[in-house]
């Protein structure tokens, strides 16, 4: 059977290096924790975009991968680009979910923040992501306890064929307790990589 | 095309214990939100609705959990055991689960929470709750902020017609908890009276709790008295900010658009709104901007925030669920709270209950993230 959609391109930020499709377009040697490898990526991709600062860990780590794939894709940002947005991951926001309950844990010192709170949804990211690149598209957060194919393939296809969307963002973007990892995809019709939960595996799988 | 349904449903929640207690309650406009003094909760007073845990605990026991549940999940499970055994569909690899939740059992991050810090991880919660049941797949859990209930329905119809499931169970939940009341109290969003939501005096929300479980189907047998045909849904980004609504209602009306492309009808068609009405100053502003581009301001609107709160990611699924009631009784419900028109939009703001023939609603829901929704339901039978 053939896939009636393709997957355009994809990008990985795991292990201190980020690829774009086969080849690597950034790597730190250095065992760095995750804030300063991200920073170094930032500026070597001349991200150029100063909201990024102020992001939790997990939409630093979305963000940064969505801009990668989506500049690679040169996009007419003038324009509506109806490319939907399916991201999934197992710890949600933990990580920053901690970062709040630590504020309010101790009533002696209680300084919950809304710079912080605002960041305790996993949706968080997207939204990030659709404003740098004007996407007024579907979006949806899935938690799933491992990355999980099958759904993403089935709800990528629900959204094209229902013409919901053009193009179709999916991925795993996962950070907690210091081990992040993001594969993320796009879809489309056209591409030269085969669209089926298979191929989607054996990519994040490599 | 597959024709996919909303059918068999339960709420628990501060007004009862099932859909037929809640509605008769919404009907007769008591508000389940009531001024809390519970320093455990939040270290000032604040108005809320929440559940009974006593009666809770009761009708949990009576189901014989053979471990430990946490809260939110002996409210999940009760909700879902009321709507498996109406549908008397059995649990085979068919049947899907997805669980709607913003937070989950975030409490269990609390140092003094008797669970174990690991069961704040959402696939935890959803393997609690597919286990107590059965289910032959794993729950496909929706966690995207204030949208999660409506987009729930919405998901399990995509799946629906994928052919991945025949049918989908929908539980939504959230717990008010030291966590949401801190973090909305941050925001300085909490109102100090109860909400009113498209007020002229409205101060912000009040958070609630509830858990509400439906059955989404293709099979047009045995669907509950309350049943609507889902016709068209969408979710459109903002694309504007990450806490605050866009000024112009673009992805809300965006949302609109593309539910009733996708329904086949005019905007003329709809009877009903059940909007979010959260009672924000920037939230309902926006929504009377949406709907007037959608030339929707006439039709009768309320929010149902004022009898529960803003319940978070159970909301969508819980309007959801006495709006079908509305439609099944032919009756519009007041949106509690509300004296004179706060926004600057003209809106047709439900303000007595009404008897009148209603056949199809919109509801819709906006939230952090930028996130908007908006889904289309009719009505299957006449009930007079």
């Amino acid at each position: 059977m053939t896939s009636k959609h393709h997957i355009l391109s994809y990008c990985k930020i795991r292990n201190n290096t980020i690829t774009l499709n086969e080849g690597v377009v950034f790597h730190e040697e250095d065992n760095s924790d995750f804030p300063t490898f991200i920073k170094s990526a930032y500026h070597h991709l001349e991200t150029a975009y100063p909201k990024f600062f102020k992001m939790d860990d997990l939409s630093k780590l979305a963000f940064l991968a969505t801009d990668i794939l989506l500049k690679n894709e040169q996009l007419d940002e003038q324009n509506d680009n109806n490319i939907a947005v399916v991201f999934s991951n197992r710890a949600s926001s933990l990580e920053t979910d901690r970062a709040h309950q630590k504020t309010i844990q101790n009533s002696e010192n209680y300084y919950p923040s809304p710079a912080i709170f605002v960041y305790t949804l996993p949706n968080i990211c997207i939204g990030e992501i659709s404003i740098k690149h004007k996407l007024y598209s579907e979006n949806s957060f899935f938690i799933f306890d491992n990355f999980n194919a099958d759904h993403l393939f089935d709800y990528a296809n629900s959204l094209l064929e229902d013409r919901k969307a053009d193009k179709v963002l999916c991925g795993w973007v996962e950070f907690d307790a210091n081990h992040y990892d993001a594969f993320i995809y796009l879809v489309d019709k056209n591409g030269s990589i085969e669209h089926t939960p298979q191929t989607i595996l054996k990519l994040y799988n490599t | 095309m597959t024709k996919v349904f909303v059918s068999h449903n339960n709420i628990i929640s501060s007004l009862g214990f099932t859909t037929k207690d809640v509605v008769e309650k919404v009907s007769d406009e008591v508000s389940g939100i009531q001024l809390i003094d519970n320093p455990s909760l939040f270290n000032q007073k604040f108005y809320s609705s929440l559940v009974d845990k006593s009666i809770l605990n009761q009708k949990f026991k009576a189901l014989q959990p053979d471990s430990e549940y946490t809260l939110l999940e002996q409210m999940m499970i009760s909700s879902l055991q009321s709507s498996v055994l109406a549908s008397g569909i059995e649990i085979d690899n068919r049947v899907g689960l997805i669980i709607s939740t913003t937070k989950g059992n975030v409490d269990a991050l609390d140092q003094n929470n008797t669970f174990p810090k690991e069961r704040a991880y959402l696939s935890e919660l959803g393997k609690a709750v597919a286990s107590f049941f059965n289910f032959k797949n794993d729950a496909i859990i929706v966690s995207n902020a204030c949208v999660s209930g409506v987009l729930a329905l919405a998901i399990a119809k995509r799946y629906i017609s994928q052919g991945t499931y025949d049918h989908v169970f929908v539980v939504g939940g959230d717990l008010v908890t030291p966590f949401i009341l801190s973090g909305f109290n941050s925001f300085q969003a909490l109102s100090d009276t109860i909400c009113q939501p498209y007020d002229a005096n409205r101060k912000g929300i009040n958070i609630g709790e509830v858990a509400v479980s439906a059955l989404v189907t293709k099979n047009e047998g045995n669907l509950s008295e309350d049943a609507v045909e889902i016709l068209g849904e969408a979710s459109c980004n903002d694309a504007n900010h990450i806490s605050g609504p866009s000024r112009t209602g673009e992805g809300l009306f965006r949302s609109m658009q593309s539910a009733f492309r996708q329904a086949k009808i005019q905007p003329n068609s709809i009877d009903y709104i059940s909007a979010h009405g959260t009672a924000t100053s920037y939230n309902d502003e926006m929504e009377a901007i949406a709907f007037n581009r959608m030339q929707l301001q006439d039709v009768p609107m309320n929010s149902l925030k004022g009898y529960f709160g803003h319940t978070l990611g159970a909301s969508g699924l819980l309007e959801t669920v006495i709006g079908m009631n509305a439609l099944k009784n032919n009756m519009l419900y007041t949106s509690l709270g509300f004296n004179e028109l706060g926004v600057s939009k003209p809106i047709n703001v439900i303000e007595k209950p009404q008897k009148t023939e209603l056949t199809t609603f919109l509801k819709t829901a906006s939230g952090f993230g930028g996130c908007n929704t908006a889904i289309i339901l009719k009505k299957l039978k006449k009930n007079d």
